[in-house]
């Protein structure tokens, strides 16, 4: 009798988190969650309010004692004219340095000239909201915020260049939905 | 008869299901995750006092999960330890979900139940917030509530007990913090005005029950404090001041002496150049919920070490922590890039770092009025007491074609043995400390880097030399080789080579890597917060993913 009620429970459980979940799957892809943060001017802003008009976005964690982060941050100042000549594409640099390194953050981006724009994450709760765990960790936004690509390591054999494919993608995208994620 | 029980959840799955449909909101949800898993199997090793692990192999998991839908989140993390790890906190056991929110954002009033990190200004009053590469986690479990009241206005408050590894701190934290950005405050009256203004005020209490048989403790301690930041285009300036009433504690002796922290930091920014400068003093700053923890548990604030964090591992092999108790520290860093085409920069510029940070114990004097007052000791602010920690370090980083950059670093690191990590007797520890970082780009699928580093030092376990070598292949691979030698050290039998391989598959936001060898004992640090890491040997794991 207990068995017969136990698998009835699991399997009528099983059966409504299958479908539940068919149900949330059925749903856009990923957006932007909406976190604030805080300029390098220290003024506070959402980041629903990120936005480029239409065209892609590169949303990138970093911290100023990341190598790596740097490293691709500093690979991709190289040839950012051209990637936004072409795509008009924007970087947001998002910084989860604590309060002990965020006041460094302004005169590194300062010192090595880039052209980003620059936040800050102390609390690291945007970085929380968007499911990152180690940095560097780098988004793909299309026209509607939406995340079609991303990646959490610096490759130094054409990451940087893997980055621009999916801003090519994301910028030559309809403002259709996007297809589910893997 | 019996059999049909089934179709009781079937029905209500197609009860609920169409329910759910109807509601448009619920069904633009989303759910995103991240997980992580580490093992390791450790041999016992007595040459490098790699200790004898019972268990063989040990883990520490979690997995996070977030539901989102518009202005609705919500999310759980499950963490297991069975059993924890070598280097974290022995009170991590078995598994559980200790961290479990819903948070609402109701037109600029959003309301967090369950668990919450925040802060209050620059973390010396409160701070709640994760490090999981320590086992850190002081996440607040109650109610927090953010209001953005005004332009420019904004309120927090919290309420509620902290984390303690699978349970909560015996203490209750209430709090609540102001702060004002004048410039969208006064909106256009001030549009005259080049800079921004901001000006900030926060107050914690925390209560918990006073048990102690032999002192009158108070059972309700409060913490405030005060700040501001000047910023224009090229100037920042942030100064914070904190008060805590008295809190005898197990950290400080249980003296009823009030505590101070003071912080001030002012940085310059303009093209190709940044320079930052800070200098704090803490006077007995250690705020915990539960009066009566040590180690990591039930901290409710946050004192960053105004030092600069090394990435390499031999620069990081002396590194400072906090001394809540009180020390008076300073730091500053200049950065300069050289453009690309003068004579220093060479064809592609050259950027060069050079940071001297210090760190020394208050100048006291002892009362010795246990058996009266209680008040422990008087300090003279404006001296400094014992040497605690110094470092200079400079780093230049130069690309040198299109295949082949490096950094070069140098650091001369003055460490109080004694203070920092509680031993006694020894001399105040000096090294010093060279590295070379050099990557080249063999062709479009090989990239080479290699790290070689030397510390010369004459004490404490003598020199050491480093090898790392890690070629990355592809898109997916890597594969890493890393000797660490303590050649110099006295002992002939413990002049070890320590080496280590490591092998990483990643694809997408997938991960997986795989070590063997020998890990030398060590101190790990994130921040302010460090943690020592005993010798180990034998193999590692780490898979960690995020969709």
């Amino acid at each position: 009798m207990r068995k017969n009620l136990f698998s009835a429970v699991t399997l009528g459980a099983a059966f409504f988190l299958f479908t539940a979940f068919t149900l949330v799957q059925d749903s856009p892809a990923q957006k932007l969650a909406s976190v604030d943060v805080k300029g390098l001017d220290g003024k506070i802003i959402n980041t629903s309010t990120f936005s480029n008009n239409g065209k892609p976005i590169v949303v990138s964690f970093w911290a100023t004692w990341c190598a790596p982060c740097k490293k691709e941050l500093n690979e991709i100042a190289e040839v950012y004219d051209v990637w936004q000549k072409e795509t008009g594409v924007k970087v947001i640099a998002v910084s989860i340095d604590d309060s002990r390194n965020s006041p460094k953050v302004k005169p590194y981006v300062e010192q090595q000239e880039w052209t980003y724009e620059v936040y800050l994450d102390e609390n690291q709760d945007f970085k929380r909201a968007m499911n990152v765990n180690n940095v560097p960790h780098t988004f793909v936004l299309n026209a509607n915020n939406e995340v079609t690509w991303q990646t959490n390591v610096y490759n130094p054999n054409g990451g940087v260049e893997a980055i621009y494919t999916a801003v090519k993608a994301a910028a030559a995208s309809t403002s259709a939905p996007a297809p589910q994620e893997k | 008869m019996k059999k049909l029980l089934f179709l009781i959840p079937v029905a209500l799955t197609g009860f609920v299901n169409n329910v759910y449909a109807q509601l448009p909101s619920i069904g633009g949800g989303q759910i995103h995750g991240n997980f992580q898993f580490d093992a390791a199997y450790y041999n016992p090793d007595s040459l490098i006092n790699a200790p004898a692990v019972p268990e063989k192999a040990l883990s520490n998991g979690f997995g996070n999960i977030i539901y989102t839908n518009g202005k609705f989140m919500a999310g759980v993390r499950y963490e297991h330890y069975l059993n924890v790890m070598q280097g974290f906190p022995a009170d991590y056991k078995g598994t559980g979900i200790p961290y479990r929110f819903a948070t609402y954002n109701n037109d600029k009033l959003e309301i967090t139940v369950g668990s919450s990190y925040d802060q209050f200004g620059s973390g010396l009053v409160y701070r709640s917030y994760e490090e999981r590469g320590l086992g850190y986690d002081n996440a607040l479990d109650g109610m927090r509530i953010r209001w953005n009241a005004r332009p420019g206005l904004y309120i927090k408050g919290i309420w509620g007990k902290q984390r303690r590894f699978f349970t909560t701190s015996p203490g209750i934290v209430r709090g609540i913090d102001g702060e004002i950005n004048l410039n969208e405050f006064f909106g256009h009256k001030m549009d005259s005005c080049k800079a921004q203004y901001i000006i900030g005020a926060s107050f914690v209490s925390k209560y918990q029950q006073d048990q102690n048989p032999f002192l009158k403790l108070p059972q309700n301690v409060g913490c405030w404090g005060y700040r501001a930041n000047i910023i224009t285009a090229r100037f920042n300036i942030f100064g914070e001041y904190a008060y805590k009433i008295n809190d005898p504690a197990l950290g400080n002796n249980y003296i009823y002496k009030p505590g101070t922290a003071a912080l001030l930091q002012v940085t310059y920014a303009q093209k190709g150049l940044g320079i930052s400068a800070a200098i704090k003093q803490i006077d007995n700053f250690g705020y915990r919920s539960d009066r009566d923890a040590a180690g990591v548990a039930c901290i409710i604030n946050y004192l960053p070490a105004l030092t600069k964090q090394h990435t390499y591992q031999l620069a990081a092999f002396y590194p400072y922590a906090t001394q809540p108790n009180g020390e008076t520290g300073w730091q500053t860093e200049v950065g300069y890039k050289f453009k690309k085409g003068t004579k220093l920069g060479g064809k592609y510029g050259t950027s060069i770092n050079l940071n001297y940070s210090a760190a020394y114990g208050l100048d006291t004097t002892q009362l010795h009025d246990e058996a009266t007052g209680r008040l422990g000791y008087t300090t003279n602010n404006f001296a400094l007491g014992k040497q605690y920690f110094q470092d200079v370090t400079l780093e230049i980083f130069k690309k040198f074609g299109p295949k082949f950059k490096g950094t070069f670093l140098y650091s001369f690191n003055t460490y109080n043995k004694n203070v920092i990590e509680g031993k006694i007797g020894y001399p105040l520890l000096q090294s010093h400390i060279v590295v070379f970082d050099l990557i080249f780009h063999l062709n479009d699928k090989l990239t080479f880097r290699t790290d070689l580093e030397h510390l010369y030092t004459k004490d404490d376990y003598g020199s050491w030399a480093l090898a790392l070598g890690e070629l990355t292949i592809g898109e997916n691979w890597f594969v890493s080789a890393l000797d660490q030698y303590n050649y110099g050290n006295d002992i002939a039998d413990h002049r070890i080579h320590y080496v280590n391989g490591q092998v990483g598959y990643y694809w997408g936001t997938n991960r997986i890597q795989v070590g063997y060898g020998k890990q030398r004992a060590g101190i790990f640090c994130v921040g302010g917060v460090c943690r020592f890491v005993p010798a180990s040997n034998g193999f590692s794991m780490t898979i960690t993913s995020s969709f």
